[in-house]
C-alpha cells in the first residue's frame, strides 16, 4: 500500500527564547532565523543542506527571503499549508515529509515565527469601521476574536454531553503543571490551582482565562530528512509514522453552519491518521494538543478515541492527563497556555523531544508521540511521531 | 433601554463587492429575512455562496422565510476586544437554526437580561434592529 509511513523523521529542533508578546529585543523575521539556526545545531547540520521550507497560516517570515538570506544553495520545496491558523501545523509537517518521500526536497525545515507584539494581537478585534462578507454575519454582534469563533461549539458539545467546567479545567492545569518543570516556558515558576483557576474571569462563557492561549513572541522549527538518512545522525530520529489533514463534510460552510457543528474536526481525519501509522489510541504514549482554547483540546481528545465524550469528566482529571504516569500524558511542555504560543509549533518540538527522551516532563519509554493541530478550525491536522521500535 | 442591543461604533456590515449577499442586507433593511435557496433542487443554504453544494446548480432563489427559530447553541462575552464594548459589560450572542428553512443557522443577539440563564433547543423569534444604513436581525424568547 502506498504510503507516508516511516518515509522521513525529525533530526532537530529549536526554538527561541519565549516571550511575553512586547517583549522580545528581536524583530519576528531575525527569531524565524535564530529558530531555524538551533535546529540546524541540534541536528549536526549545515544550514545551507536545508533545500526546503514548509509552513502554515499567514507565516510572514517566507521561504525566498529566508531562503536567500541562509544562502541556501538551491530552494526545492517551498510551501504554505492553506487556511486554519493552528490547524496546519502538523499538515505543514506531514507536507515536508510528503515532499521528502516524493524526492521534491532532500532537507525540509518547517517553522513558525509570530510575534504578536510588533505584528498584532491575535485576541483583539482589528478597529475597523465596515466589514463585509464572513464577518459582516458576526462582527457586528460582537462575535469577532477567536475566543468567540469557537465558544458556541464548545457550549453546544458541553450541552449535548452534559460536560462540566471541572473537565476544561483539567486541560488548563495539566499545561500549567508541566510548565512548571520547563525553564523554557513563559509560565515556568507560574504555577495554576483549582480555586485559581476558579476565581478567574469569564472571557467568553464556557472559556475562563486559562481556558485561552497566551500571546507571545517566538519562534520555532524542525527539521526534516529521509529516514535512511536520518539513522546516521546526530540526534535519535522521530520518524513521522502518520499523517492527515483535512475537514469534515462542510465544516467550513459560512456563517457556523457546519452540519456537524459540535466537533473539533478530527471525525474523518483521525481514523486516517491512525491507519497510516497502524497505531491504536491505545498505543499512543503521550499527546500534545493545541490548545486554542480547551474546549477544542475536549473534542480533539474524544474525536482521537482517548475517551468517550460521556466520560470526559470523569476522564479528564489532572491526575490522568500528568507524565509521566498518568493514563494520558498532556502538553507536557505547557503547550499554548504554559510553555509559548508558537501556533503550535511548540507541540511539535516536545512530541520529538519525548521520542528522544529529553522532555522535561519525560514520559519513559516513549515510542508513539501524537501531536493534535488547531481543533475546531479548517482544515485541521494530526501527526504521530514514532520511535525506530515503531517501523 | 437603548435601541441597539450593543453599542455604537462596532463594524458596520457592508454587502459584498461581487453581490453575492445584497438581497439579504436589502431584506434587512425592509424588516424581511430572505435567504438562498437552490432554484433547482430546493436545497436551503446558508452562508450566502454561489453554488449549491448539493446538486451544482448556480440558479439560486433569494426565498423570504419567517424570522423564527431554535436556539442551537450561545455564548457570553464578557472580556471586550474592541474598543466600541469596553465600557459595555457582558453580553449574549447565539446560533439560531431555522427548521421552516433546512435547519440552516444565522447568528444573532439574544435580547434581554445578558445575565439570564440560556436554554439550548428554546424558541426565538426574530426583531430587526435598524442602524445608520443597515438593520441587523436580532432574537428574543418567545
Amino acid at each position: 500500500m502506498n504510503s507516508l509511513r516511516g518515509k522521513a523523521a525529525v533530526i532537530g529542533v529549536g526554538e527561541t527564547t519565549y516571550y511575553k508578546r512586547g517583549n522580545a529585543p528581536d524583530p519576528e523575521f531575525v527569531m524565524a532565523l535564530k529558530a531555524i539556526l538551533a535546529a540546524c545545531e541540534d541536528a549536526g547540520i549545515d544550514p545551507g543542506e536545508i533545500d526546503g521550507f514548509a509552513s502554515f497560516h499567514n507565516e510572514r517570515s517566507d521561504s525566498v527571503r529566508l531562503a536567500a538570506a541562509l544562502g541556501i544553495k538551491e530552494l526545492r520545496f517551498s510551501n504554505l499549508q492553506w487556511g486554519g491558523g493552528g490547524g496546519g501545523g502538523s499538515g505543514a509537517v506531514g507536507n515536508a515529509a510528503a515532499a521528502i518521500a516524493g524526492g521534491l526536497a532532500d532537507c525540509v525545515v518547517v517553522h513558525r515565527s509570530l510575534a504578536q507584539g510588533q505584528f498584532g494581537r491575535f485576541g483583539q478585534a482589528a478597529p475597523i469601521q465596515t466589514i463585509s462578507g464572513e464577518g459582516a454575519f458576526t462582527w457586528p454582534y460582537g462575535l469577532m476574536s477567536p475566543a468567540h469563533m469557537f465558544a458556541m461549539r464548545t457550549m453546544r458539545f458541553m450541552h449535548d454531553h452534559k460536560i462540566g467546567q471541572g473537565a476544561l479545567r483539567a486541560l488548563a492545569l495539566a499545561s500549567y503543571h508541566h510548565a512548571q518543570l520547563n525553564p523554557r516556558a513563559v509560565m515556568h515558576r507560574r504555577p495554576l490551582s483549582e480555586a485559581q483557576y476558579d476565581e478567574s474571569r469569564w472571557i467568553v462563557e464556557p472559556y475562563k482565562l486559562y481556558d485561552c492561549c497566551m500571546e507571545n513572541d517566538c519562534a520555532a522549527a524542525i527539521i526534516l530528512v529521509s529516514a535512511e538518512r536520518a539513522k546516521d545522525m546526530k540526534q535519535k530520529p522521530a520518524f513521522v509514522i502518520g499523517a492527515a489533514q483535512g475537514s469534515e463534510y462542510r465544516n467550513g460552510a459560512g456563517v457556523h453552519n457546519a452540519p456537524t457543528y459540535a466537533t473539533s474536526g478530527f471525525n474523518t481525519v483521525a481514523p486516517r491518521l491512525y491507519d497510516m501509522a497502524q497505531v491504536k489510541p491505545s498505543d499512543v504514549d503521550v499527546v500534545q494538543a493545541y490548545e486554542n482554547f480547551t474546549g477544542g483540546v475536549l473534542m480533539a481528545l474524544v474525536e482521537h478515541g482517548f475517551f468517550g465524550a460521556d466520560e470526559a469528566n470523569e476522564f479528564l482529571t489532572l491526575a490522568n492527563l500528568t507524565a509521566p504516569r498518568g493514563k494520558l500524558p498532556l502538553n507536557t511542555s505547557g503547550g499554548n497556555l504554559a510553555e509559548c504560543y508558537v501556533h503550535g509549533l511548540e507541540h511539535h518540538t516536545e512530541a520529538v523531544r519525548q521520542i528522544r527522551g529529553q522532555s522535561t516532563a519525560q514520559v519513559e519509554g516513549t515510542d508513539v508521540s501524537l501531536v493534535i493541530s488547531g481543533p475546531m478550525v479548517n482544515p485541521i491536522s494530526s501527526v504521530i511521531y514514532g520511535s525506530g521500535a515503531t517501523l | 433601554m437603548s435601541a441597539t442591543y450593543l453599542p455604537a461604533g462596532l463594524p458596520a456590515p457592508r454587502p459584498q463587492r461581487d453581490g453575492l449577499d445584497k438581497p439579504y442586507w436589502d431584506g434587512l433593511r425592509e424588516g424581511v429575512l430572505r435567504v438562498q435557496r437552490c432554484a433547482a433542487c430546493g436545497a436551503w443554504r446558508w452562508g450566502p455562496e454561489w453554488i449549491c453544494h448539493a446538486c451544482h446548480s448556480f440558479d439560486t432563489r433569494w426565498e423570504e422565510v419567517s424570522p423564527r427559530g431554535r436556539l442551537y447553541s450561545w455564548a457570553r462575552s464578557w472580556h471586550p476586544v474592541h474598543p466600541a464594548l469596553r465600557e459595555h459589560g457582558p453580553y449574549i450572542f447565539a446560533l439560531i437554526e431555522l427548521p421552516q428553512a433546512g435547519n440552516i443557522r444565522m447568528v444573532g443577539n439574544l435580547l434581554g437580561d445578558p445575565l439570564q440563564k440560556v436554554e439550548i433547543g428554546g424558541e426565538v423569534a426574530g426583531v430587526f434592529e435598524p442602524h445608520e444604513g443597515y438593520a441587523l436581525l436580532q432574537w428574543r424568547r418567545v
